[in-house]
C-alpha cells in the first residue's frame, strides 16, 4: 500500500488486513513500554491545514510509537501564510526526505492531488468533504472488537451527511462488507442521490429503531448561518440523539461519535455517559489503526 | 493561386455534396468546376479526395485572454490556435483585465488583431462597466468601434431590472445580448454538477436549476424587450426546455453549447481532474441526450467553443483552487464529428449550420459560403482521420484539454483564409 487516500478504492481484503494489523497493534498500546522499531529510519510528517487535536495527535503518537522520526507542520506558522501554493510545500517536503506525509486539508482531493504530485507516501487525515479513512477504520475496529463482527449489521449514520467526511469513508467502507446502512439527518444536509448507495431514514426513530450501531456525527454550527438548519436548539429536538430519541435506541446498540462532541446539540451528555456508547474507545484504537496504517504505508515489498 | 482537386463541398444549405475542383485566386474563389486544369508555376495544388471541404468555421464564444492575461493566452497565440480548429471569425469575451467595457479597449483588441491575428476578431463587449453588474457600458460607442455583440460572460447579470434595460439598449444598436445564465446565490460555492459525482466525492455541487432560471428571467425579459437575446453555454436539459417553449412562443431567443457538453458527463470529474472543471459543469447522461436532441431539432442554434484557456499552474492545484475553462478551438469539430456525426448518425451538412450559417445569422455577419466569386474561406477535412488529444500537440498556448487522452475522429487539416493557406496538411503555416 502506498497511500491511503480513502477506503472508496481500497478492497475489503484491504481493509481486512490493516484492521488484523491494528489488533496486533493496540497490544503494543497496551504495554508498558509503547515502542517498537516498525518505523525506525523513516520520517514522519503531518500537514494540517484545519485545527485538530485528535488525529492530529492520534496521528503523532503512532509514528512515535513506531520509532519514526516526526516533525508535525503548522500551517499558521509556516510558509503557506507567505503565501507559497500546495504543490511547493509539497515539492519542499520531497526536498526535505519525507516518507510518509499525512495531509488535513479543507478541500475535497488535497490528498489526491498531493499523492499525483510527490514520490512519498500519503496518508489523507480529511480532505475536505471527501474522506476520512482512518476515522473509518478505526470505526470499524471498534465495531468489530465490541459486537465480534464487522458483516450483516444494521447500521445508522445520523446527522450532517452533506459535508461528513466521516460519513463518507464509513459509507464505503461498511458497504463492502454487506452491511445494510441508514442516513438520517435534516433534508438539507443530506446529499443529492443518496439513496443510490445507502437507506434513508424518514424520521429519527426509524433511523435508530433495531439498529446494532448508530454513529453520531458532529454538525458545525456554521452551518446555521449558511441557512442549513435554523439553530442548534431546534436541531438537538428533532435531530439530536436525546433523552426522547433514547427510547428508541437498545442497551446494546453501540453508540458511536468522531468527535469532538456538541454536547446538547447532536447528542446528550446523558447518552454519551452510557456504557454502549465507545467515544473513547474510539480515540485508542485509533492510535492502533492508524500505527497499522504507517506500517503498510512504509513497506516496501508490499508496495 | 490555390486549386483544390476531387474537394466534397459541403456548404450546409443543401444536404447534397457537390464534388469538384476549387480554384483560388487571390483572396477569392474564381472558380468551382469539375477537372479544373491550370498551367501555373506558382499553383499550389491540394488533392481533397475522400475529405470534406466545408466554409471555414465561425465561433461566437471564446476567450483571448488579452489584454491582461496574456500568461494563459493573446490575441496571437489564440487565433492561431482558433486556425489550427478550422475557426477564421472569433468573438472573443470582454472578461479581460482591464475588460472590454469601452471604445479604447475594443479599438485596441481590433488593433492587435490587424497585427498579428491571421484570423477576424471580433470583440464582443461588456453589458456592464467593469463587468460589476452594476451600471451599463458605453455600448453605442463600443458598437461603432466594432463590436458585434455584448455580454457580461463568465457573470451573470444578476439585478433583472439592469438585464432588461440591457435587452432594450442593445435593440437600438441591433445587437445581441449574450447571457450567461447563472444564479449566484444557487452556485455560490459549487465546484461541479450538484448531483451522483458530487455526492461522491464531497465536492460542492452546483445545482442545475443555477442555470434554468435565469435562463427562464431572461426569456421572460426577451418576451417583454422583443429584444435578441443570446442564451450562451447551455448545459441543461430544463433550460433546453424553456428555449424550446420560449422559441414556440416567438420570443426572440436563440442559443448555443459546447461540444463538452454534447459529449462528455459529471463522471469526468472522477479523480478529481481539473480540466473537467468549467462554468457551467458538465452535468448528467440526460442532459447530453437532450442537448443532442435539440441540435437535430434546431432548438440549439449552433455551436460556441468557449475556449477558456488556463496556464498548467492555474489547474494544477487544489480542485477548489482551479479555474474554470477548457481550449476549444482545436477540439471542437473532431468532437463534433465524432458525438453528432459517428454515434448519433446527423447529417455532416449539420455542423456547418451549427459551426458558420447560424452562429454568423445570429452575429448579423455576411453568410460565408464556398461559391464563386466569395471570398475564399474554407476547411479541409479528412473524416477517417482517428487521433489522440495530446498537450504537445495543442497549438494554444494553454494546454488545458478536457479531451487530453480521448480519441477522436475527423481531423481539421487545411484552412484557408481569404485565400492564405493558414494550416495544409496539418502543419500550421502561419
Amino acid at each position: 500500500m502506498k497511500h491511503l487516500l480513502g477506503l472508496r478504492d481500497l478492497s475489503k481484503e484491504e481493509i481486512l488486513k490493516i484492521l488484523n494489523l491494528a489488533k496486533d497493534m493496540k497490544l503494543i498500546l497496551k504495554s508498558e513500554t509503547k515502542k517498537t522499531p516498525h518505523l525506525q529510519g523513516y520520517s514522519v510528517v503531518t500537514l494540517f491545514y484545519e485545527n485538530s487535536t485528535r488525529t492530529r495527535t492520534s496521528f503523532e503518537l503512532a509514528a512515535k510509537f513506531m520509532s519514526a522520526n516526526t516533525t508535525s507542520i503548522s500551517v499558521a506558522t509556516s510558509s503557506v501564510q507567505k503565501g507559497e501554493s500546495l504543490l511547493d510545500t509539497v515539492r519542499t517536503l520531497e526536498a526535505l526526505k519525507t516518507d510518509v506525509l499525512i495531509v488535513r486539508h479543507s478541500v475535497s482531493g488535497a490528498a489526491h492531488f498531493i499523492a499525483k504530485n510527490c514520490s512519498f507516501s500519503v496518508i489523507n487525515a480529511g480532505d475536505g468533504m471527501n474522506e476520512h479513512p482512518t476515522q473509518a477504520l478505526l470505526d470499524m475496529f471498534t465495531i468489530r472488537e465490541r459486537l465480534g463482527k464487522l458483516e450483516k449489521l444494521k447500521i445508522a449514520i445520523i446527522g450532517d451527511i452533506l459535508h461528513s467526511r466521516v460519513a463518507r469513508s464509513n459509507i464505503w467502507g461498511l458497504k463492502k462488507f454487506e452491511n445494510e446502512v441508514t442516513v438520517y439527518g435534516p433534508r438539507t444536509l443530506l446529499p443529492p442521490f443518496i439513496d443510490k448507495f445507502v437507506n434513508v431514514a424518514s424520521s429519527l426513530e426509524e433511523a435508530v429503531c433495531n439498529k446494532d450501531v448508530v454513529i453520531d456525527l458532529r454538525i458545525q454550527l456554521e452551518r446555521q448561518k449558511r441557512g442549513l438548519i435554523s439553530s442548534k436548539y431546534e436541531y438537538y429536538e428533532f435531530f439530536g440523539l436525546n433523552e426522547d430519541i433514547s427510547k428508541f435506541i437498545s442497551k446494546d446498540t453501540l453508540i458511536m461519535h468522531p468527535g469532538p462532541v456538541n454536547r446538547g446539540v447532536e447528542i446528550s451528555s446523558e447518552i454519551m455517559n452510557l456504557p454502549n456508547c465507545t467515544i473513547e474507545e474510539q480515540v485508542t484504537n485509533g492510535i492502533a489503526v492508524r500505527m497499522a496504517v504507517l506500517y503498510l504505508c512504509t513497506r516496501k515489498e508490499v508496495n | 493561386m490555390i486549386l483544390i482537386k476531387n474537394a466534397n463541398i459541403i456548404n450546409g444549405s443543401t444536404k447534397d455534396t457537390q464534388k469538384a475542383d476549387i480554384l483560388i485566386v487571390d483572396d477569392k474563389i474564381e472558380k468551382i468546376a469539375p477537372d479544373i486544369e491550370i498551367e501555373n508555376p506558382g499553383l499550389k495544388i491540394i488533392d481533397a479526395t475522400g475529405k470534406y471541404v466545408f466554409p471555414s468555421f465561425t465561433d461566437i464564444h471564446c476567450h483571448l485572454r488579452e489584454p491582461g492575461f496574456e500568461y494563459k493566452e493573446d490575441i496571437k497565440s489564440g487565433s492561431l490556435s482558433a486556425a489550427a480548429g478550422g475557426f477564421t471569425t472569433i468573438c472573443c469575451m470582454p472578461n479581460t483585465n482591464p475588460p472590454i467595457d469601452n471604445r479604447a479597449i475594443v479599438a485596441y483588441v481590433k488593433y492587435r488583431a490587424k497585427e498579428v491575428s491571421p484570423i477576424e476578431v471580433l470583440p464582443v463587449g461588456a453589458i456592464t462597466k467593469g463587468l460589476n453588474g452594476e451600471e451599463l457600458s458605453e455600448i453605442g460607442f463600443m458598437k461603432q468601434e466594432g463590436i458585434v455583440a455584448i455580454s457580461d460572460d463568465g457573470k451573470c447579470v444578476m439585478n433583472a431590472n439592469l438585464m432588461r434595460n440591457a435587452l432594450l439598449y442593445a435593440k437600438d444598436f441591433s445587437i445581441p445580448v449574450i447571457s450567461h445564465c447563472e444564479d449566484t446565490n444557487l452556485s455560490e460555492g459549487g465546484q461541479i454538477n450538484l448531483g451522483l459525482v458530487s455526492t461522491v466525492l464531497g465536492l460542492r455541487g452546483i445545482p442545475r436549476e443555477a442555470e434554468s432560471v435565469i435562463v427562464a428571467r431572461d426569456i421572460l425579459l426577451a418576451k417583454e424587450t422583443k429584444a435578441h437575446l443570446h442564451i450562451t453555454h447551455v448545459s441543461t436539459k430544463e433550460s433546453i426546455e424553456l428555449i424550446r417553449m420560449a422559441k414556440e412562443w416567438g420570443v426572440n431567443v436563440t442559443c448555443d453549447t459546447c461540444p463538452h457538453y454534447i459529449s462528455l458527463t459529471e463522471e469526468e470529474v472522477m479523480g478529481f481532474n481539473t480540466n473537467a472543471k468549467v462554468n457551467p459543469p458538465l452535468r448528467t447522461e440526460e442532459d447530453v441526450e437532450a442537448l443532442i436532441e435539440a441540435i437535430k431539432d434546431g432548438v440549439i442554434d449552433c455551436i460556441a467553443t468557449d475556449h477558456a484557456p488556463h496556464h498548467k499552474d492555474e489547474k494544477n492545484v487544489e480542485f477548489n483552487l482551479a479555474p474554470s475553462g477548457t481550449v476549444g478551438f482545436e477540439t471542437a469539430f473532431a468532437v463534433l464529428y465524432t458525438f453528432l456525426v459517428k454515434k448519433k448518425g446527423l447529417d455532416v451538412s449539420k455542423l456547418v449550420e451549427l459551426l458558420n450559417i447560424n452562429p454568423r445569422r445570429i452575429l448579423n455577419l455576411k453568410p460565408n459560403m464556398i461559391e464563386e466569386n466569395q471570398k475564399a474561406n474554407l476547411v479541409i477535412v479528412d473524416p477517417n482521420r482517428e487521433w489522440e488529444v495530446k498537450e504537445e500537440d495543442i497549438v494554444s498556448k494553454s494546454k488545458n484539454s478536457i479531451f487530453l487522452g480521448k480519441k477522436l475522429f475527423s481531423f481539421v487539416e487545411t484552412v484557408i483564409y481569404e485565400g492564405k493557406i493558414l494550416k495544409k496538411d496539418g502543419e500550421m503555416e502561419c
